[in-house]
C-alpha cells in the first residue's frame, strides 16, 4: 500500500466523519420537519428494498460478474431457508436452516 | 397488579434485553463477517493502529472491505473517501426512516443512537420503536445496536490479530445474507412490498455495474418507487 500512513488516517477518519453525518443527518437535522405522506410511504418500502439488493448482490454477483448458477449450493441453501422462514418466521431457524443445508450439500457433493 | 403497572414496573434492563435477545441470532453470522473484515485490513498493508480503529471510527463492513480494496490498488484518496460514502448512502433511508422515533431528544443521545444506527439495527428495532411507548422502543434499540458495536469491535480486533478469519471451508458468513433473507421474508406482507423487493432484488444484476458502487442505492430507489407507486394505484 502506498498511501502514506498520514493519509490513511484522514482516509478513515474523513469516511468514519463522513458516515456519522450520514446516520444522523435525519435523526439530528430533522426535529422540527413533519414527514410528508410520500415520504412516510417511500420509507415504508425501503426495508424490503434494501433487504432484496443485499441479498441478491450477495447471492448472484461475484466482483464484477453476475453469476446465477444453480448447482451453487448456496442458493438451494437460501432457498430452504426461506421456505423456513416463510413457515417460522425465526430468525434463528431460518439461519440455522440454511447453514444445515449448505454444510450437507458441501459434504455431499464435495463443494466449496 | 394490573398488566399495564406490571410493564411499567419492568426494569430499565428488560428491554435492552429483549434486544440483545433479538440480534443474538444474527451473531454467529456477524462474527465470522467482522473477523474476516480485520483479517482484510491486516492483510491489506494496512498498519496495525489504522487496522484497530477503522472499525469503531468506520463501523461499517461493506464500506470497510470496499475501503480496503480500493486502498490496496493505490487508489486516489478522495476516491477512496467517495466510494466508501456511496455505499454507505442507505444509512441516510434508515436515519430518515428513525427520525420520527427519536424526535425531542437530547442532542447527545440523537448522537450516540445515530452512531450506532446499522443495517440490523434498523431492521430489527423499527417494529419496535413504531410502538406506543417510545422509551420502551429506544431501549431495545439500544440492546440491539450496543451489541453488535461491542461484537463488531471484538470481531475485527480478533480478525486484524489473528491475521485471518474462521476456517472459510465453514462458510460462516454466508449467515449474514441468510439473516437478511430471514428479515426479508415477513416484510413481504403487502404486494407492493414484494413488488419493490422482485424490482430492487433483479434491478441490482445490472445496476452493480454503476461505478463507485452506486448500483446499490439505485437499485434499492427503484424498488423503493415500484412499491410508491402500486401503493398509490391501489387507492
Amino acid at each position: 500500500m502506498n498511501t502514506s500512513p498520514a493519509m490513511l488516517w484522514l482516509t478513515i477518519f474523513g469516511v468514519g466523519l463522513g458516515t456519522f453525518a450520514l446516520r444522523a443527518s435525519c435523526i439530528m437535522l430533522l426535529d422540527k420537519f413533519e414527514q410528508p405522506p410520500w415520504m412516510e410511504a417511500a420509507l415504508r418500502y425501503v426495508p424490503p428494498a434494501v433487504l432484496a439488493a443485499i441479498i441478491s448482490s450477495s447471492l448472484f454477483i461475484e466482483g464484477e460478474v453476475v453469476r446465477v448458477d444453480v448447482s451453487d449450493p448456496r442458493l438451494a441453501a437460501a432457498a430452504c431457508a426461506a421456505v423456513v422462514a416463510w413457515l417460522t418466521r425465526s430468525l434463528f431457524f431460518t439461519i440455522a436452516a440454511g447453514m444445515v443445508v449448505l454444510w450437507l450439500l458441501q459434504a455431499l457433493w464435495g463443494m466449496a | 397488579m394490573t398488566t399495564a403497572a406490571v410493564e411499567q414496573a419492568a426494569p430499565l434492563r428488560s428491554d435492552m434485553m429483549r434486544g440483545f435477545r433479538a440480534v443474538a441470532p444474527l451473531l454467529p453470522g456477524v462474527i465470522p463477517f467482522a473477523m474476516v473484515t480485520g483479517a482484510a485490513a491486516a492483510e491489506s498493508g494496512l498498519p496495525l493502529a489504522h487496522s484497530l480503529t477503522i472499525s469503531w471510527a468506520v463501523f461499517a463492513g461493506a464500506s470497510q472491505l470496499t475501503m480496503l480494496a480500493l486502498l490496496e490498488h493505490d487508489a486516489p484518496v478522495l476516491i477512496v473517501m467517495l466510494t466508501a460514502l456511496v455505499v454507505n448512502l442507505r444509512f441516510m433511508m434508515y436515519s430518515a426512516a428513525l427520525a420520527p422515533h427519536f424526535k425531542g431528544l437530547p442532542r447527545g443521545r440523537k448522537a450516540l443512537f445515530s452512531y450506532l444506527l446499522t443495517d440490523q439495527a434498523y431492521l430489527l428495532s423499527l417494529p419496535e420503536l413504531a410502538g406506543a411507548e417510545k422509551t420502551r422502543g429506544m431501549r431495545f434499540y439500544m440492546g440491539v445496536a450496543a451489541t453488535l458495536w461491542v461484537v463488531w469491535q471484538l470481531g475485527c480486533t480478533l480478525g486484524v490479530l489473528l491475521g485471518h478469519g474462521l476456517p472459510p471451508h465453514w462458510r460462516l458468513e454466508f449467515a449474514v445474507p441468510l439473516s437478511f433473507l430471514a428479515l426479508l421474508v415477513p416484510a413481504l406482507k403487502t404486494r407492493p412490498a414484494l413488488a419493490a423487493a422482485a424490482v430492487s432484488g433483479i434491478a441490482m444484476l445490472w445496476t452493480h455495474r454503476a461505478p463507485a458502487h452506486l448500483g446499490m442505492i439505485i437499485a434499492c430507489l427503484l424498488g423503493v418507487l415500484t412499491g410508491v407507486v402500486l401503493e398509490r394505484r391501489r387507492t
